[in-house]
C-alpha cells in the first residue's frame, strides 16, 4: 500500500490489575482509509482505542503518529495530535447548544510575544529592503504613488512592537467572548461533509443519531485527521447507518484516518477498507476487507468455527397471555412516554420489540411489570393455571402481581442497576425473586413444581413442612411460620445459583463472588437465569444480549426459544434488527412512545423496520387466527 | 528538551482493586492503627518533651490505671456501642443519619421526664418500666420523623436529622431550666428515683451486658434475616428493590424505627444508670462519633467493638497523658485523637486503590531514534505526577496530593 501511514503502535500492553486487556498489539492506520476494529465484547477494542484517545496510558509499548513517537497523556494531547474519539456514550452538555458543545473546551491559540516581535521585524526589514530597491521612475502615474512600499522608521517600529503584548492581551479578550454568529462559522464544516443539522437547536432535543452528529463536528473542528469512533451504529437506524457511512466515505476521501470500533459484521464489509481482528486483548490479524468474507472474519474473532443459526419454530397453539389495551403513560417531566400502546403477547411466541433507543421501550415493560405508573389503559394477564381467568394488571405493585400467582418475569436493561445487586454475591442475587417464600425452583424440575408455587395455600404448607424439619416436631404452626418468615434461607438459593453456574455455563470463581466483578455476559446469564428459574408464563427481557460476545448472545437466544417452546409468551426488546427478524414470531415497532405497526418476523423487511422505527406508520396485520384461537380456549 | 520530556510515564499509576481479599483489608487497616499510634507517640513526644515510651504509660495509665477507671472505660465503651449500632442498619441502607446524638438525648431526657414527675409516687419497678417506654418513645419519634419525609417527599435526611439535634438541646435546656428552677444555673443534679438495678455490684456491668446483646442481636438481623437482607437490597440500589416489590417508604421507616429504638436503649441507660440527671452534654458528642465507628468497621457490628474501644482507649488515655503533663485544656488531646482517625480514615484509600511506581527501565528505553543523553534527561523531568486509572469512571475525591506525610507508612505496607 502506498498510502502514508498515520499511526502505528507497536508492543502497546495494559492490564488492569491481573486482568490483561491488551496484549503486544501492533496496528498500523493509513491515511485515506476506513480500518474496523472487530472484535467481541471484552476483547479490548476500547482500551486500545482509548490509549490513543488519552484516556488510559499503556504499560507498555509505543504510539508513533506520522513516524514520530509520542506520549499521550490526556485526552488534550490526544487532540493536540489531532486524533478525535467519538465515544459510545456522548459526552455532551445537554443544555447547551450543538455550537455551544462543539467550541466547548476549545483553547486559545495564543502567541509568543518574542517570535511575534520576530515576525513583525521580519516583516518590516523586508519592507523597508523592498523600498530601498524601488524605483519610482519605473512606473508611471498616480500608481507609482499608490503602490509605492513604504518605508517605516526605527520609531514606527518600536512602536508597533510596544504593542505586541496588549494585541496578545485583546486577542485573549475577544476569544473568551461568546460572539453571536459562532453557529455560522460552524456549519460551514457541517456542510462540508454534507451533515443536515442545526446548530442552534439544544443536545436534550437532539435525537441520537444528531448528538452523534455533533460529536463528529466537534472532533472535525478540532482538525482532528484520525477519528476514532467507538461502536457508532448501535443506536442508529438502518437509515441513519447510511448517511454515517456516507460521511465516512467522504472523510475518507479527504484523506482522514478513520478507526470504527465494531461488532457487526456486516457494517465492517460494507465500510472499511482493512479489518483488524482483536481476540482477548490480542491482536489477531489485519486483512484487506475485500479478500475476506463474515464467516473467515467470525472464526477470527471467535477462536473456531461456530454455527450462527437460530432456530425458529412455528409457534405452538398461540393463545393471548397478555393483552395490553391503549395504555398512556406520562414521565416525571410531563412528556408523554406511552401513547395509546396496544398489543397482545401471546403462549408459545416470541414478540419483538423494535424502535430507536428510548422510544418508549423501557417504559412499557416496566408498565407491565408494574414500575411504571400509568395514566390510562389496562393491562390483563390470562392465567393458564386457572383456565385462562382474566387477571387485571394495572396499577398492581410488582408485589401484588406476584400474589396474584402471575407468574411474570423481567430481564430489565440496566443489569446491574435494576435487575441484580452488584455488590452481593450470586446466592443473595438469587434469593431477590425469592427470599419471601424461601422456596426456589430448580431450573429443570421448575415444571412440577410451579403449579404449587403460584398458590399461597400450597406455599405455607411448604413453609410448614420445612419449618418442621427444621425445628424439629411438635411445634405449632404459627411458630414455624414466623420462623421462615423472619430469617432468610439460603440453602435453595445456593443450589439454584450452581445449577444455573452450571448449565449456562457462568464463568465465575465462586457463587460468593459479587456479580459486579463478572463479564457483561456472564451478568446476564445470572439474570435471565433467575428469571426463567421462577418459571415464567410471560418472559419481558429488555436487550438481553446488548454487550455480550457471539457465544453468549446465542445462548440467550437459546433459552430464549427454549422458553417460548415451552409455551411461554416472551416479549423481546431489541436493537439488531437482523436478529429480531430472525428470532421474533412478530415484531412490534415504536416510535415516541406510539406503536407504529406490528409486523410478522418472517416477511419482515430491514428497511420496512427502519423507516417505521422513524415513524412511518404500517398497517397492522390482520389477526383473524388468532381471535379464533381465543374463542376456541374459552369454550 | 520538549520532546523527550513529552514521552515520560507518569510517575505514579493508581489502579483501582476491588479483589482485596478480606484478611487483607483488615490488616492494612490494623497496620494504620498502629502506625497513628507511633506516630502520634512520636507527636506528644516533640510537643510534649517526654519520651514516647512514658507517653504510651501514660495512656495505658488512662484506660486501665485502675479498676474503677477499667470499668469506666469499658461501660463508655459500651454506650459507644450501643449508639454506633443504632446508626449501622440505616447507613447500610445509606440513610444518612447523623441524628444520633439527639435521638440519644431526646430518649435520654424522655426516661428523666419520668424520673421527675413520677419519682417516689409510684414503685421503682413501675417507674423504671415507664421510664424505658418513655424514651423509646422519644427516640423513635425523632428518628421516624427524618424517615417518614424521606420515604414520603425524598427530603435530605441528613440536614433533617442534624436539625433534630438541635431541636433535641433546646429541648432539653429548656425544660432542665425549669426542673432545677429558674434562679439556678439551670443544671439539673441527679434525681434519687428512677435508678437502674445493679448488676454485679456495680452501676457498670448493665451497659456492657446490654451492649453485648444488642451486638449479637444486630449481627444476626443484618446477616440472616430478612429485613436485614431488604435493606441491605434499598442500600444497593433502590431499583432493584422496586424491581423485587419490596416497599421502599416502609423498609426505610422500619429501619429508622430501629435505629430510634436502639438509640433509646442507649438514652435510657444513660439517664436511669449512668448519669440519673440530663442536659445538654449528656452524649458528649459520642453520637457524632458513632458515625466514624460504624464507618470505620464497614458497618460489621462484630468490628465496632474493636474500633469503639480504640476511640474510647484513645480519649481516656490521651486525657491522662494532658493530667500528666500538665495541660490542663484538652486541646492538644483532640489534636490527637483528630490525627489518629484520620490516618484511620486515610488507609481506606490504600485499600480501594494500588499504588504504581512508573517503571522506568521499560518506560524510558533506549531507542533507535533517541541517543543517551536524551534518556537521562527524561529522567531528570521526572516530576510527581499521579494518573488515576479505573476502568468506571468513579470519580474519588481522594487526591494523592492532600495525603498527609503520616500515610507513607501505610504506603510502604501496600505497595509491595
Amino acid at each position: 500500500m502506498d498510502k502514508t501511514v498515520a499511526i502505528e503502535l507497536k508492543g502497546i500492553t495494559k492490564t488492569f490489575g491481573e486482568v490483561i486487556a491488551n496484549n503486544n498489539v501492533d496496528l498500523t492506520a493509513y491515511r485515506g482509509e476506513v480500518l474496523s476494529i472487530l472484535g467481541e465484547n471484552g476483547s479490548g477494542k476500547t482500551t486500545l482505542m482509548n490509549m490513543i484517545a488519552g484516556i488510559y496510558f499503556p504499560d507498555e509499548g509505543e504510539i508513533r503518529i506520522d513516524g514520530e513517537i509520542v506520549s499521550i497523556r490526556s485526552p488534550k494531547d490526544a487532540f493536540d495530535h489531532r486524533i478525535g474519539m467519538i465515544h459510545q456514550h456522548f459526552k455532551l452538555v445537554d443544555v447547551f447548544s450543538a455550537a455551544d458543545n462543539i467550541l466547548l473546551g476549545e483553547k486559545y491559540k495564543g502567541f509568543d510575544v518574542k517570535e511575534e516581535k520576530q515576525r513583525l521585524l521580519d516583516a518590516f526589514a523586508e519592507e523597508n529592503a523592498a523600498f530601498e530597491a524601488y524605483k519610482p521612475e519605473e512606473h508611471t502615474g498616480i500608481l507609482s504613488y499608490m503602490f509605492a512600499p513604504k518605508f517605516h522608521d526605527e520609531k514606527e517600529i518600536k512602536r508597533k512592537l510596544s504593542a505586541v503584548p496588549l494585541k496578545k492581551f485583546t486577542n485573549r479578550m475577544k476569544f473568551g467572548w461568546l460572539s453571536r454568529g459562532r453557529a455560522k462559522s460552524l456549519q460551514q464544516i457541517a456542510k462540508k461533509y454534507g451533515f443536515a443539522i442545526d446548530l442552534k437547536k439544544r443536545i436534550h432535543d437532539m435525537s441520537v443519531s444528531e448528538k452523534q452528529t455533533v460529536e463528529i463536528i466537534k472532533v472535525l473542528y478540532r482538525n482532528a485527521d484520525i477519528l476514532i469512533l467507538d461502536e457508532p451504529t448501535a443506536v442508529l437506524t438502518p437509515q441513519e447507518i447510511d448517511k454515517l457511512f456516507g460521511v465516512l466515505r467522504k472523510m475518507r476521501e479527504d484523506g482522514k484516518c478513520v478507526i470504527i470500533i465494531t461488532h457487526k459484521l456486516n457494517e465492517v464489509m460494507e465500510i472499511s477498507d482493512r479489518v483488524a481482528v482483536m481476540r482477548k486483548g490480542e491482536h489477531i490479524a489485519t486483512v484487506n476487507t475485500a479478500d475476506t468474507n463474515e464467516q473467515q472474519l467470525t472464526e477470527m474473532m471467535v477462536g473456531k468455527k461456530i454455527e450462527l443459526n437460530i432456530n425458529r419454530t412455528e409457534p405452538q397453539e398461540p393463545t393471548d397471555r397478555l393483552v395490553v389495551e391503549h395504555v398512556s403513560a406520562i414521565s416525571r417531566e410531563g412528556v408523554k412516554i406511552l401513547d395509546d400502546v396496544c398489543f397482545e403477547a401471546r403462549s408459545g411466541e416470541i414478540l419483538g420489540i423494535a424502535g430507536i433507543a428510548g422510544s418508549g421501550q423501557r417504559e412499557l415493560l416496566e408498565s407491565i411489570a408494574g414500575l411504571q405508573k400509568l395514566n390510562g389503559g389496562d393491562i390483563w394477564y390470562f392465567d393458564p393455571s386457572n383456565d385462562n381467568e382474566k387477571v387485571d394488571l394495572r396499577s398492581k405493585t410488582p408485589l401484588q402481581i406476584r400474589n396474584l400467582g402471575v407468574r411474570l418475569s423481567f430481564v430489565p436493561e440496566d443489569r446491574l442497576g435494576m435487575g441484580l445487586v452488584g455488590n452481593m454475591d450470586l446466592i443473595d442475587n438469587m434469593m431477590l425473586r425469592s427470599y419471601r417464600h424461601t422456596i426456589t425452583l430448580k431450573p429443570e424440575d421448575g415444571e412440577v413444581k410451579e403449579a404449587e408455587d403460584c398458590e399461597d395455600k400450597l406455599d405455607t404448607k411448604i413453609k410448614l413442612k420445612r419449618g418442621l424439619t427444621k425445628l424439629g416436631r411438635g411445634i405449632a404452626s404459627g411458630a414455624v411460620k414466623i420462623w421462615s418468615s423472619v430469617f432468610l434461607d439460603r440453602k435453595s438459593p445456593k443450589t439454584l445459583a450452581e445449577t444455573i453456574v452450571q448449565d449456562l455455563e457462568v464463568v465465575t470463581p465462586s457463587t460468593h463472588t459479587p456479580v459486579r466483578r463478572l463479564s457483561g455476559g456472564n451478568v446476564q446469564k445470572v439474570l435471565v437465569g433467575r428469571e426463567i428459574a421462577a418459571a415464567p408464563t410471560v418472559l419481558m427481557a429488555a436487550y438481553p444480549v446488548r454487550g455480550l460476545d457471539i457465544n453468549s448472545s446465542y445462548t440467550i437466544y437459546n433459552l430464549l426459544n427454549a422458553q417460548k417452546e415451552k409455551g411461554v409468551a416472551v416479549i423481546y426488546v431489541g436493537e439488531d434488527l437482523d436478529v429480531l427478524i430472525e428470532l421474533c414470531d412478530r415484531i412490534m415497532v415504536i416510535c415516541g412512545g406510539k406503536v407504529t405497526g406490528i409486523v410478522d418476523g418472517r416477511t419482515a423487511q430491514k428497511e420496512q423496520l427502519g423507516l417505521m422505527m422513524l415513524g412511518r406508520v404500517c398497517e397492522t396485520e390482520p389477526q383473524e387466527t388468532l381471535k379464533e384461537g381465543v374463542g376456541d380456549d374459552k369454550d | 528538551m520538549t520532546k523527550t520530556k513529552k514521552i515520560r510515564e507518569p510517575l505514579i499509576h493508581l489502579v483501582k482493586r476491588d479483589d482485596l481479599p478480606g484478611w487483607k483489608a483488615w490488616g492494612i487497616r490494623a497496620l494504620s492503627i498502629v502506625g497513628a499510634f507511633v506516630f502520634i507517640c512520636l507527636l506528644s513526644f516533640i510537643v510534649l518533651k517526654r519520651s514516647p515510651f512514658q507517653i504510651v504509660k501514660f495512656m495505658f495509665e488512662g484506660a486501665f490505671g485502675s479498676k474503677l477507671s477499667t470499668l469506666v472505660l469499658f461501660r463508655d465503651l459500651s454506650i459507644l456501642l450501643i449508639i454506633s449500632l443504632a446508626v449501622t442498619p440505616a447507613f447500610k441502607m445509606k440513610f444518612w443519619n447523623i441524628g444520633a446524638e439527639g435521638q440519644v438525648l431526646i430518649s435520654a431526657w424522655g426516661a428523666v421526664l419520668c424520673m421527675y414527675y413520677l419519682g417516689g409516687k409510684i414503685p421503682n419497678g413501675a417507674l423504671i418500666f415507664i421510664m424505658l417506654l418513655s424514651s423509646m418513645t422519644f427516640g423513635i419519634l425523632w428518628a421516624v420523623i427524618p424517615a417518614i419525609f424521606k420515604a414520603k417527599w425524598g427530603t435530605n435526611e441528613t440536614l433533617f436529622t442534624l436539625m433534630m439535634n438541635y431541636i433535641a438541646i433546646q429541648i432539653v435546656l429548656g425544660s432542665t431550666k425549669i426542673w432545677a428552677g429558674v434562679t439556678s444555673t439551670g443544671v439539673l443534679h441527679p434525681l434519687q428515683y428512677g435508678h437502674l438495678p445493679q448488676v454485679a455490684g456495680g452501676d457498670y456491668a448493665l451497659s456492657m451486658i446490654v451492649a453485648a446483646v444488642i451486638t449479637l442481636l444486630l449481627f444476626f438481623y443484618m446477616r440472616f434475616s430478612k429485613h436485614g437482607y431488604e435493606l441491605s437490597v434499598v442500600g444497593e440500589s433502590r431499583n432493584t428493590a422496586r424491581y423485587i416489590g419490596i416497599s421502599v417508604p416502609k423498609v426505610i421507616v422500619r429501619t429508622l424505627v430501629l435505629s430510634g429504638a436502639i438509640c433509646a436503649v442507649a438514652g435510657f441507660l444513660l439517664a436511669g444508670g449512668i448519669m440519673h440527671t440530663v442536659g445538654s452534654g449528656t452524649v458528649g458528642g459520642q453520637g457524632f462519633t458513632a458515625v466514624l465507628v460504624s464507618w470505620l468497621a464497614q458497618f460489621n457490628p462484630i468490628a465496632m467493638i474493636v474500633v469503639s474501644f480504640v476511640v474510647i482507649f484513645i480519649s481516656k488515655g490521651t486525657t491522662r497523658v494532658m493530667e500528666n503533663c500538665g495541660i490542663a485544656n484538652s486541646f492538644f488531646s483532640q489534636v490527637l485523637t483528630g490525627t489518629l482517625f484520620f490516618i484511620i480514615i486515610a488507609c481506606e484509600f490504600f485499600i480501594r486503590y494500588r499504588v504504581l511506581p512508573r517503571k522506568r527501565h521499560k518506560a524510558v528505553a533506549p531507542r533507535e531514534d533517541l541517543d543517551d543523553d536524551s534518556v537521562e534527561v527524561v529522567e531528570d523531568f521526572a516530576e510527581p505526577d499521579i494518573v488515576i486509572e479505573e476502568p468506571l469512571s468513579e470519580a474519588d475525591d481522594d487526591k494523592q496530593e492532600t495525603r498527609d506525610e503520616d500515610v507513607e507508612h501505610s504506603q510502604e505496607e501496600t505497595v509491595c
